[in-house]
């Protein structure tokens, strides 16, 4: 074999014109990465502290701190995922009138399309599923998930897409299709380069941990409540969660599947979307949707349960009408199987398709509806406490009625016909995404922090956020209803008519308005950990809670409950609570727990690896990878040393000081 | 106050702007009936979401802990009632019957493939008109308008009589678009291989805008087009412009004019290929390349085996330097070509090359 096959076979595609350093951008950014990158890896070297993030972060099966991981996962590509924004509505605002604007469509289009991607598979989804991680074990009286080592060979699976997706900042480029890649686009004859196999790979990498810590999930609330929790006396958020990971796992396989056929289509030559040979880009189109729907619903049943939590909590009542918000919640999982066409009405299906599937979505508001109308009972005769978590929530409800009415108008067909793929589908799912998934996670945040990290997150600065995100929500996507009815189109990169520039104008101040309220979320981080000792959470049950996970410490000891509790009631700890029933103080038992283990993030760097290898064609790298993938799996099944006791004298002492610091603080 | 005044006025300026949107004042009839539709379906949804947004802020202010008026009423365990659970599944219901109503009779009315039966809401069609059909193609990047009638074509401009009923068929050549006139009808998806249709009427004479409103790659922006809704004398005379120019839109032609290219400007064909829309359509532009309608009449009769995959071909290299095509595109090759009486290429659905 010659020089050049040999050098093919190793680097594939992959030559240093790949960098793009003719971007002044991506260099500038890239230095600031590189920078900032650096003092971090400095920082952790110089306090030592390689040592503790491994084994106790790094290789951790602790469902709580695999949901800490998460949540800084996904807070650190909201970063990303906002930049993008930012640009684009820098760019929308000042392309007219013959300026072309500081950004050309090969790298405008590359920001539209990772914005979507990122927001939506490494910022929504990595919040919402650290939420569940960390609170659906703690709220069903669980000591771990079902499956630990999963959890975390999970999340390190989804840390790998993630950062494929960053690599393709810097190392060749993204895909330049909108965020779902349609073909024929996305097929090769169309988008030749590695930007469409990036974006492939990332998504195939992400979605095995997404689909595994779905079926984790699923396994943990339907095998490992305490006793005496049936399926009616779990905690809503539990039930959304459960929700939830069913969708999940019915949902991702989908799109699995569909990405191999088009990868298939890219890498073999294949012909399922494809114009000639026989190909059908509808089949793609209608597949993507029908995963892409239920993923919708992923994200915001969750956030449905967060917004149930804090209602009741700060409204100190009983959240009213608990079985129909259950039921609710089914229909919406099930329906929202029922409506993925009508992402694409204007594809041509005949009118009695088109209407079914019109009023299949119309009829999703029902049950929607009937939770507004759930939290806005809850509130009724309750005594309610503005804390940041409930402001969030207040928010939530003005903003996604809004949301959920243009969501309906967007289904009556005829009128998609004029809005569909306007700047008013825009606003309205980012209507219903940020009024709704986002502030969801913020009231989310706000609410289970003090249980994560011991101390309270600083409320004044909590309302400085809050108020900036509602404001910059309302200021930057009030004009993109506005430039929907002018007949604008999303994802344009330059404008003629000059009347549009002011509403533009407008909606990029409320992207810098919500950039300040990022920023104060940030501060609030940094004052928070500053204040931590005013802010000392000693009782474990900082807003008077209701469900199981305020009954124990804050932060949790490792075991969670050193008594697996007993339920009785709905809302458990308000129950136990109202009896007063005390702790139980001892006959503490041995502690079976799960051993950690650097196999998840092993497993997750050959993962990132091989895909890096499969985009850039370095088939005998991604061939080894492959083959290291299989072997340490299998080398990881021969690993016996996965389990240990904790002794019942450590349960003791941890209890102990419990039991001290709750009477110093009476 | 002034400086109020001063941010009131622009605002409120912004505001009446806003409401002169095309698609809230469409000059034709079945934009106007969908414009109709948005305006119902959001007073049907607002006799829910007006009460619902008063009742949130309300109690969020009454049942405040600092208003001590309203402890009295506190109930924690105050979690049920029949009649109100009865009322917020059946409120929602009612509205999504009555709109779902609304959705079912006019997404078949507005059907884009259904024939317009009015001019406007006071005129009624006469009977046996026939309506201007316009065959549409989305190219990289622009937009070519074939007037089988006319025997003409456009690229990047289109126009029609006022008042008279239009059918678009409508195709692309490579990648998915959506062809969207806001004043004129709602959009509908161009697909390569595949024919989506619309029909609209314009009721206003005038100079409108046509989009593509699917993004569609590199020079997606710049793909815009004039509409020229004209008198019935005013056509004739565009056409007898496009006639004039001289220029015919032959088959090597068009596979020149199909390579993307940006900024497209304005161009008129005084004639048409024989055939060429059809050919567009079904992927066989090229000579000695199997129409998508063949390929499926085979496979509907069981198709060719394995023979049929080697049955693959590609534009002939003098052919590719006389129009300027880079690339080596693969396709299947037509078959058994045979000549008919004035010696032109057949193929075996008997349709001249």
């Amino acid at each position: 074999m010659n020089m050049p096959d040999l050098a093919k076979l190793i680097f594939g595609r992959l030559t240093l014109e790949a960098i793009p350093y003719h971007e002044p951008i991506l260099i500038g950014t890239f230095i600031a990465v590189a920078i900032g990158g650096i003092a971090l890896l400095a920082l952790i070297t110089k306090h030592k502290l390689w040592g503790y993030l491994w084994s106790e972060w790094f290789t951790s099966i602790d469902h709580k701190k695999i949901g800490i991981m998460y949540m800084v996962l996904g807070i650190v590509m909201l970063l990303r995922g906002f930049s993008d924004a930012i640009m684009m509505r820098a760019q929308q605002a000042i392309a007219f009138n013959g300026n072309p604007g500081f950004l050309p469509p090969h790298h405008y289009d590359q920001i539209f399309t990772a914005h979507g991607v990122i927001m939506i598979f490494f910022v929504a989804m990595p919040l919402v599923t650290g939420l569940m991680n960390y609170v659906v074990p703690l709220q069903i009286g669980a000591r771990d998930v079902a499956f630990p080592f999963l959890n975390n060979f999970s999340f390190w699976m989804t840390v790998a897409g993630a950062m494929l997706v960053m690599a393709s900042l810097f190392v060749g480029e993204f895909a330049r299709t909108g965020w779902l890649a349609y073909p024929p686009l996305s097929g090769l004859a169309q988008s030749p380069d590695v930007g469409v196999d990036y974006y492939i790979w990332s998504l195939q990498v992400a979605g095995v941990g997404t689909t595994l810590s779905g079926i984790n999930l699923i396994a943990t609330i339907v095998k490992m409540r305490a006793p005496g929790m049936s399926m009616m006396k779990m905690p809503i958020f539990t039930w959304t969660s459960l929700c939830t990971n069913v969708l999940i796992v019915a949902a991702f396989p989908v799109l699995t599947a569909v990405l191999v056929l088009l990868s298939l289509d890219r890498y073999v030559g294949t012909n399922f979307f494809t114009n000639d040979f026989g190909g059908n880009a509808m089949m793609y189109v209608n597949l993507i949707w029908i995963w892409g729907h239920p993923e919708v619903y992923i994200l915001v049943l969750p956030v449905f349960g967060v917004f149930s939590e804090v209602t009741s909590t700060f409204s100190r009542k009983r959240l009213f009408g608990y079985a129909s918000m259950v039921y609710a919640t089914v229909v919406i999982t099930v329906l929202s199987y029922l409506v993925w066409l009508h992402h694409f009405f204007t594809m041509g299906s005949g009118a009695s398709v088109n209407s079914f599937f019109g009023i299949t979505t119309m009829i999703i508001s029902i049950p929607t509806g009937a939770k507004i109308f759930n939290w806005l009972f809850t509130m009724y005769r309750g005594r309610i406490k503005f804390d940041v978590p409930m402001l969030w929530t207040v928010g939530f409800m003005v903003t996604f009625v809004i949301g959920g009415m243009t969501g309906v108008m967007l289904a009556v067909p005829p009128a998609d016909f004029l809005l569909h793929n306007s700047l008013f589908l825009i606003a309205h799912f980012h209507n219903v995404i940020i009024g709704g998934v986002i502030f969801g996670l913020f009231a989310g945040i706000n609410y289970w922090f003090p249980k994560a990290f011991g101390y309270r997150l600083d409320p004044f600065w909590g309302k400085v956020s809050f108020w900036f995100w509602l404001v910059g929500f309302w200021v930057a996507f009030m004009p993109l209803y506005v430039l929907g009815f002018m007949g604008v189109t999303r994802r344009m990169n330059h404008f003629e008519d000059p009347s549009l520039q002011i509403w533009f104008q407008i909606a990029a101040f409320g992207a810098f308005l919500i950039a300040l309220g990022i920023g104060a979320f940030l501060v609030q981080l940094w004052v928070s950990y500053k204040r931590r000792d005013e802010l000392r959470d000693v009782t474990g049950d900082p807003w008077h809670g209701r469900t199981l996970e305020w009954s124990t410490s804050s932060p949790p000891p490792e075991y969670n409950f050193a008594f697996t509790p007993v339920i009785h009631d709905m809302d458990a700890w308000w129950d136990m609570k109202e009896r007063n029933a005390g702790r139980r103080l001892e006959g503490y038992l041995p502690i079976h727990m799960p051993k950690n283990t650097g196999a998840g993030i092993i497993l997750a760097g050959l993962a990132f690896v091989f895909g890096f290898a499969m985009i850039w064609h370095m088939f005998l790298v991604a061939g080894l990878a492959f083959v290291a993938l299989i072997v340490t799996a299998i080398g990881h099944t021969f690993n016996y040393k996965r389990d240990y006791h904790i002794p019942a004298d450590v349960v003791a002492r941890t209890e102990a000081a419990r039991t001290e610091e709750l009477a110093a603080h009476v | 106050m002034k400086m109020l005044r001063g941010l009131l006025v622009p605002a409120l300026a912004l505001l009446l702007s806003g409401c002169d949107a095309v698609l809230l004042s469409p000059s034709g009839d079945i934009a106007r009936q969908q414009r109709d539709l948005i305006i119902i379906s959001v007073v049907l949804m607002l006799i829910i979401i007006v009460p619902v947004i008063v009742m949130i802020l309300a109690f969020a202010w009454k049942y405040r802990e600092s208003n001590k008026a309203a402890h009295a009423e506190y109930d924690p365990d105050w979690n049920h009632s029949t009649v109100l659970e009865l009322l917020i599944w059946s409120a929602p219901l009612l509205i999504i019957i009555a709109l779902g109503a609304v959705t079912w009779t006019s997404t078949h009315k507005l059907d884009p493939y259904r024939p317009v039966d009015q001019i406007d809401h006071a005129r009624a069609l006469a009977p046996n008109t026939k309506p201007l059909v316009v065959e549409v193609v989305a190219l990289d990047w622009k937009w070519l308008f074939l007037y089988p009638e006319q025997g003409i074509a456009t690229v990047n401009e289109m126009a029609a009589p006022v008042d008279r009923p239009i059918e678009f068929h409508i195709t692309a050549s490579t990648v998915m678009n959506a062809f969207f006139v806001p004043s004129l009808a709602g959009m509908i998806y161009a697909m390569p291989g595949m024919e989506t249709k619309l029909n609209a009427v314009m009721n206003k004479t005038g100079d409108f805008e046509g989009i593509s409103a699917n993004y569609s790659g590199a020079g997606f922006s710049d793909m815009r087009f004039r509409f020229h809704s004209l008198s019935d004398a005013d056509f004739q005379a565009w056409v007898a412009k496009a006639k004039a120019s001289g220029t015919a839109l032959g088959r090597e032609d068009y596979l020149k004019l199909e390579q993307p290219s940006e900024k497209e400007p304005v161009h008129y064909y005084a004639s048409v290929a024989p055939g060429l829309y059809n050919a567009i359509l079904n992927r066989c532009v090229e000579s000695n390349r199997m129409c998508m309608s063949d390929m499926m009449a085979l496979d509907a009769q069981g198709g060719q085996g394995i023979v049929g995959t080697y049955n693959v071909t590609s534009l002939d290299a003098a052919t590719r330097t006389r129009v300027g095509i880079a690339d080596d595109k693969r396709y299947v090759g037509a078959l058994c070509v045979a000549s008919n009486a004035g010696g032109q290429p057949m193929t075996p659905a008997g349709r001249p090359l």
